[in-house]
């Protein structure tokens, strides 16, 4: 067995260790908070429901896995608007977060490469951008709401506005540092400017692009819960927020559990596509 | 040799920058007059901010002078042409492009109608010159310093340009895998008579290559001191050429120049006659130096 395999195993093991205690934890904990409660009024017991008979409000790590399984059994059922399986619920977060990503990309891209090519006009416009990069995206929804009268567009409008910043800033400065040397080499070979652009600086800067994106979309995702709270109707977080209103603990911390794993996937697929494009110099 | 087609000249060249003061202008060289004849190798030494790259991106094509001229085959050089290839100080190889990505690029900008098959085949040939056989799959950062220098000369050489022009291509590289370059850069230029353009700051490759060596003094304000005709016979190699009795009059010479003189022109200006279009023509060897001041 190779070090490198052998390393990978040890972490692996680790990983599963922490993972146990984390739950055996957990389960300690929610056994401990609920002690007998016999000499207790029995009116007082009615009004505190589930806890009077000694039970926690916090579920065990068995009832947050056990309605994490009930919703991957049986992800896209549709019973009213109240009640959609969490599959249907991920897939309306999912789609609105691609589509402002999307169209932040096809602009963001294009602009930043021609802001970073001009030095007056990264200059004329880097004030702007500054000014605008720290809005929270939230910020812009009474905007949205109130200007396109729709919440399904506004929160895809709340994910452009969050998913551009980043990637045009990323791209101004990727094309921006190309290296001069290499512009040069093109230059005297009398490359024209498209070919340039297409088969130097693009190449070139496409590491910084793709973090760029990966950062946008990282942002992307946290925003899309928190519009969907504020919006409701439909979405992941929606979701969330009709859980916690059911007062189901169990409900929340399993979707916590589903935000976190579509994030991770969305970060893993913008980690590849940076590979493919990444050199080593 | 002065009836021979001169490819490239270089009239009353001045190069300034605004001063980093804020005011006026520092001038990195002036008045510089030389040329390059066909199938000639000429060198430039001067010491390091003297503005040799400077002048070379002038010759490119990529740097505007402040007054004067290059005129290339007949023509102001105003912008970057595929007559004129650079080898980089730098190798400027592109890191996402393998060996033959980057030798193709290059070679499909000069003939844009050949089609793959013969562009492929061209830029083996190239490859094989440079002895990376082999290695047509490879992306830069797989390659030693030597090897990566090997594909900018291919890559210059591929585009078959009038004339070459160097700045300091050798001089990242330790001193083993540089004479051994130089050797294949010799072969390679004899064999093909490229007239060729070489900035260096090296003694030895300046006498290794060159017919002729340009002289500049420190900058600013830098001028060109002397030429200096290579005195060895033209059929040297790095092994023998210290055998010589020629090399160590023409060693020495450069010597006290890059030692001395560079500094002191200033001095040695105002007590002889300078004419700086025809810069003294100095032939160091055993026998006695001739100086030899011939008008062009
Ligand atoms: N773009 C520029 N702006 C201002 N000064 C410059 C610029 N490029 C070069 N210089 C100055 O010109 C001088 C010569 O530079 P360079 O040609 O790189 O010298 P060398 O190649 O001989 O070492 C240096 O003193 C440098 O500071
Ligand atoms: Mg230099």
């Amino acid at each position: 067995m190779s070090q490198d395999v052998k390393d990978r195993l040890k972490a692996m093991v680790a990983s599963i260790g922490f993972l146990v205690v984390f739950l055996a934890a957990w389960n300690a904990f929610v056994v401990a908070q609920s002690g007998p409660a016999a000499d207790m009024d029995p009116e007082l017991a009615a009004l505190l429901g589930p806890q009077a008979k000694g039970e926690s409000a916090l579920p065990t790590p068995g009832d947050v896995g056990s309605e994490i399984w009930g919703h991957i059994s049986n992800p896209f059922y549709d019973a009213g608007p109240n009640d959609k399986g969490v599959g249907i619920q991920l897939a309306y977060s999912i789609f609105r977060v691609l589509t402002g990503f999307g169209l932040a990309a096809l602009i963001a891209i294009p602009l930043g490469f021609l802001i970073g090519m001009s030095k007056l006009a990264a200059q004329a416009l880097n004030p702007y951008i500054q000014l605008l990069k720290p809005v929270s995206p939230l910020a812009w929804m009474p905007l949205a709401l109130y200007t396109i009268k729709d919440s399904e567009i506004s929160s895809i409008f709340v994910i452009f506005i969050c998913s551009i910043w980043p990637m045009l800033l990323n791209t101004i400065f990727g094309v921006a540092s190309v290296r001069k040397d290499w512009l040069n080499v093109a230059k005297t070979l009398e490359v024209p400017p498209l070919r340039t652009a297409w088969r130097v600086i693009l190449p070139a800067a496409a590491p910084t692009i793709l973090t760029g994106m990966r950062i946008s979309i990282g942002i992307a995702w946290l925003v899309i819960v928190a519009a969907e709270m504020l919006v409701g109707g439909t979405g992941i977080g929606y979701f969330v927020w009709n859980e916690w209103n059911n007062l189901s603990i169990t409900g929340v911390i399993s979707a916590i559990f589903f935000i976190g794993v579509v994030g991770m996937i969305l970060d893993l697929m913008l980690g590849q596509a940076a590979k493919l494009v990444a050199y080593a110099e | 040799m002065n009836k021979a087609n001169k490819i490239i000249k270089v009239e009353g060249l001045e190069r300034s920058f605004p001063s980093t003061e804020g005011k006026g202008e520092t001038q990195v060289f002036g008045d510089v007059w030389f040329d390059v004849k066909e199938g000639e190798f000429v060198c430039l030494i001067g010491h390091s901010g003297c503005g040799k790259t400077t002048l070379l991106n002038i010759l490119a094509g990529l740097d505007q002078a402040t007054s004067g001229h290059v005129i290339a085959d007949g023509f102001a050089v105003e912008k970057p042409s595929l007559d004129r290839a650079v080898i980089f100080q730098g190798h400027a190889l592109m890191p996402w492009m393998t060996v033959m990505g980057n030798i193709d690029f290059a070679v499909s900008s000069r003939w844009p109608a050949w089609d793959k098959e013969k562009r492929r085949a061209h830029c083996q040939q190239f490859i094989d010159m440079v002895h990376l056989t082999g290695s047509e799959n490879k992306k830069p950062a797989q390659l030693s310093g030597g090897m990566k220098q090997r594909v900018g000369i291919a890559r210059a050489l591929a585009i078959e340009p009038k004339v070459l022009l160097m700045d300091e291509p050798f001089s990242a590289l330790d001193a083993l895998t540089r004479g051994s370059l130089q050797d294949e850069l010799l072969g390679i230029i004899a064999q093909r008579g490229q007239t060729s353009f070489m900035i260096t700051h090296d003694i030895d490759e300046a006498i290794l290559l060159s017919d002729r060596i340009v002289l500049m003094t420190n900058g600013p304000e830098a001028r060109v001191c002397e030429i200096v005709e290579n005195s060895l016979p033209k059929e040297r190699t790095r092994s023998d050429m210290h055998t010589h009795p020629n090399y160590y009059p023409m060693r020495n010479h450069l010597i006290e120049f890059l030692v001395n003189r560079s500094k002191s022109f200033r001095e040695e200006l105002a007590s002889a006659s300078y004419d700086p279009k025809n810069p003294p023509v100095v032939r160091p060897a055993a026998d006695g130096d001739t100086l030899n001041q011939v008008a062009s």
